[in-house]
């Protein structure tokens, strides 16, 4: 238990950090039916955006609504230049659209950065290291983050659902996800309720970039791809379109990782191995493994919804 | 109709068809005998075929069956590991293999046999993911698909298998192109062939997936791309056949994988990421979505873009005291990533759309006769 703790707690925290993410990807999904893989790389721009003005010297108290509220702006810009004119072309085009946009966005930071690692700043009190004791166990030192991500990531998920089930912005996200062209027949502003989706998406994936890459020492351009896939990893899992399922296939995903990390120092102080088996290659890839098999298993995900093809 | 009456006879079109073909490899082979090897195009071809190859198979799948798998990656990586461990040379596996006492594998197979075994091994594991993965429907398929690739990178990143894989190490010191040069005796190049190899290599497997594609498997799995439910209303074995085209283009993707480590001479398990499988689908996209000859073309000029042509973007200039702005490191990708964008939103066909080099050289005439 002893040796088991710590990784849990870190694998609480960055699943908090992935559902943050996968929010994003399984909003959009559920409304335009498209994997937006640029997601991954706007919670990256956040970062770097992040890096640059704390750079500027301007108080942190300014510096976070910008980076939120530019952060929102680029999630929405994208839609509008990218996703909005192929709206009526095959499916396969706007998801090629979206890997274009994946590849710009990276190519830009590259360009920008030179391509080196930027140290992301400190942001005081989440950066701050802290040593708890838990069921008499004392853990090693965390950051804060990592303690207020499970929480918060609850806290916004809560106001999130509240959103979707009692505003009028919310009602329209759920007709347009259950048939798109009758919610547009009903007089429903379809662009205006997908840039919302967007605008959601990108808010959350830039609160996850602050408190994800808090734990990190610096942001480079291609720090948002593995994150992005595994939260998207994580939307499948739980069930894409699902809300819900998403943040608990995200803890799943992020508590299952961190164990993997740790469990050949697990095993080994259990007894059951006798020498290290280097299973931590192995972290990144389980993700995926659980993927496949919950894919044969339930092929909608935990909480999908059954859909029937009509010829 | 039309390809019946021209088994008979070959008509113009296809007689133009073959002689620019031929063209291009008497150019490709001349050219390398005359400009010094140094020369950034050998570098463009070499890729540029290899690419070929690969975004070929990845539109087998994606263009022609309709089964958008972003596993291209994984099996590349197969194709490579597998021609790269049979091939390296016996007397250097003790440098190669040095943290595993020279690895499990003591022998070393000649260059054409390894390199149908690295298409097999690919597409012996593609049947297995096949299995499972092919059950599913569009979007899961292509992040199944996608998990694959990462898991087969990681096992062969893992130390435990190092004897055969050398872990995280890279393999290197097996033949790469410039071995097939033929050298006289005082160890000088007589005739140049390093460019010629890849373009063989791939024209051969392009053509057999034409073949393919031309034949009845290939108007089944067209059908099965136009309409699941219908094609199978007409007894088309969806499994199957969806199967099968996942084996074939794996098992080239494999090659064009093992091509890829002669090309770069060295193979690492962790280059094999996902953005190479974007890399490729983008190709195969801006090439046009169901054209071969598209997606050789916008190989070639994929790669000519990417690395050459783009090339003085990275440069800084100064005219008298004044800088050109923005030009430095990097702009090059931006601008290009930029280009693609515009393909992406405005042309949305691509270069060749569903059309061939041969319906381009039927032309009017050719269209309205196929009507």
């Amino acid at each position: 238990m002893k040796t088991v703790l710590p990784y849990l707690l870190s694998g609480i925290s960055v699943g908090g950090q992935y559902a943050l993410i996968a929010i994003g990807y399984t909003m959009v999904y559920g409304i335009l039916r498209l994997i937006n893989f640029a997601h991954g790389d706007v919670f990256m721009v956040s970062g770097i955006l992040m890096v640059y003005l704390t750079a500027t010297g301007l108080p942190l108290y300014v510096v976070i609504p910008i980076v939120l509220l530019a952060t929102v702006f680029i999630g929405f810009a994208i839609e509008r230049i990218a996703y909005k004119p192929l709206r009526t072309a095959p499916r396969m085009s706007i998801m090629i659209s979206a890997i274009g946009v994946s590849y710009f966005l990276q190519n830009l930071v590259l360009y920008i950065t030179g391509g080196l690692s930027k140290v992301y700043p400190a942001i005081p009190f989440i950066s701050q290291s802290v040593t708890l004791t838990l069921f008499g166990v004392t853990l090693p030192t965390t950051k804060v983050a990592t303690l207020i991500t499970p929480p918060l990531t609850i806290l916004l998920v809560i106001g999130l659902v509240l959103l979707i089930n009692h505003t009028k912005i919310g009602m329209a996200m759920r007709a347009v996800s259950k048939d798109f062209e009758t919610s547009q027949l009903m007089g429903i502003k379809i662009n205006r309720v997908i840039s919302a989706t967007f605008v959601i998406g990108s808010f959350l994936a830039a609160i996850g970039s602050m408190l994800y890459f808090t734990n990190y020492p610096s942001v480079v351009a291609t720090s948002g791809s593995m994150p992005g896939l595994k939260a998207f990893v994580a939307a499948v899992f739980g069930g894409i379109g699902s809300i819900p399922g998403a943040v608990i296939g995200a803890f799943i995903i992020g508590i299952c990782e961190n164990i993997i990390k740790g469990l050949d120092l697990i095993l080994f102080k259990a007894g059951i191995t006798h020498k290290m088996l280097g299973l931590t290659t192995f972290s990144d890839a389980f993700t995926f493994v659980l993927l496949i098999v919950i894919l044969i298993i339930k092929p909608t995900g935990l909480f999908g919804e059954k859909t029937t093809d009509k010829v | 109709m039309q390809s019946i009456a021209t088994r008979k006879k070959p008509s113009r079109a296809h007689i133009l068809t073959a002689v620019i073909i031929a063209a291009v490899y008497a150019l490709v082979f001349a050219a390398e005998q005359l400009l010094p090897a140094s020369s950034m195009l050998f570098i463009v071809l070499k890729k540029g075929a290899t690419y070929a190859l690969v975004a070929v198979s990845m539109n087998l799948l994606n263009g022609f069956t309709g089964i958008f798998s972003l596993g291209q990656a994984g099996f590349m990586l197969l194709g490579a590991y597998t021609f790269a461990i049979f091939t390296i040379p016996e007397e250097s596996r003790e440098i190669v293999y040095q943290y595993y006492n020279g690895g499990l594998i003591r022998f070393a197979l000649p260059v054409i046999p390894a390199l149908v075994l690295s298409g097999l091994v690919a597409a012996l594991f593609a049947f297995l993911v096949g299995l499972p993965v092919l059950k599913l429907k569009s979007d899961y398929l292509a992040i199944a698909t996608l998990g694959f690739a990462e898991i087969i990178r990681a096992i062969f990143q893992w130390d435990k298998l190092g004897a055969i894989t050398n872990g995280s190490n890279m393999l290197h010191q097996f033949p790469s192109f410039s071995s097939f040069n033929i050298r006289n005796a005082q160890g000088e190049v007589v005739v140049y062939l390093s460019t010629l190899v890849p373009f063989v290599i791939a024209g051969v497997c392009i053509a057999l997936i034409v073949l393919l594609i031309n034949s009845t498997y290939g108007r089944a799995l067209k059908a099965i791309r136009d309409d699941e439910t219908a094609a199978e209303a007409m007894g088309v074995n969806l499994f199957h056949h969806k199967q099968l085209a996942f084996c074939i283009s794996s098992f080239f993707a494999g090659i064009g994988g093992a091509m890829l480590a002669m090309y770069a001479c060295t193979v690492q398990a962790k280059s094999f990421t996902s953005a190479m499988t974007y890399e490729i689908l983008l190709i195969v996209v801006l090439g046009g979505v169901g054209s071969i000859t598209g997606s050789c073309l916008s190989a070639f000029l994929f790669v000519a873009c990417s690395e050459w042509w783009l090339r003085f973007l990275d440069n800084t200039y100064t005219i008298g005291s004044f800088q050109v702005p923005l030009l430095r490191n990097g702009f090059r990708l931006v601008v290009f990533s930029v280009i693609i964008m515009v393909v992406v939103l405005f042309f949305r066909k691509g270069i060749m759309g569903e059309r061939e080099l041969l319906d381009l050289l039927r032309g009017r005439k050719g269209k309205e006769a196929a009507k």
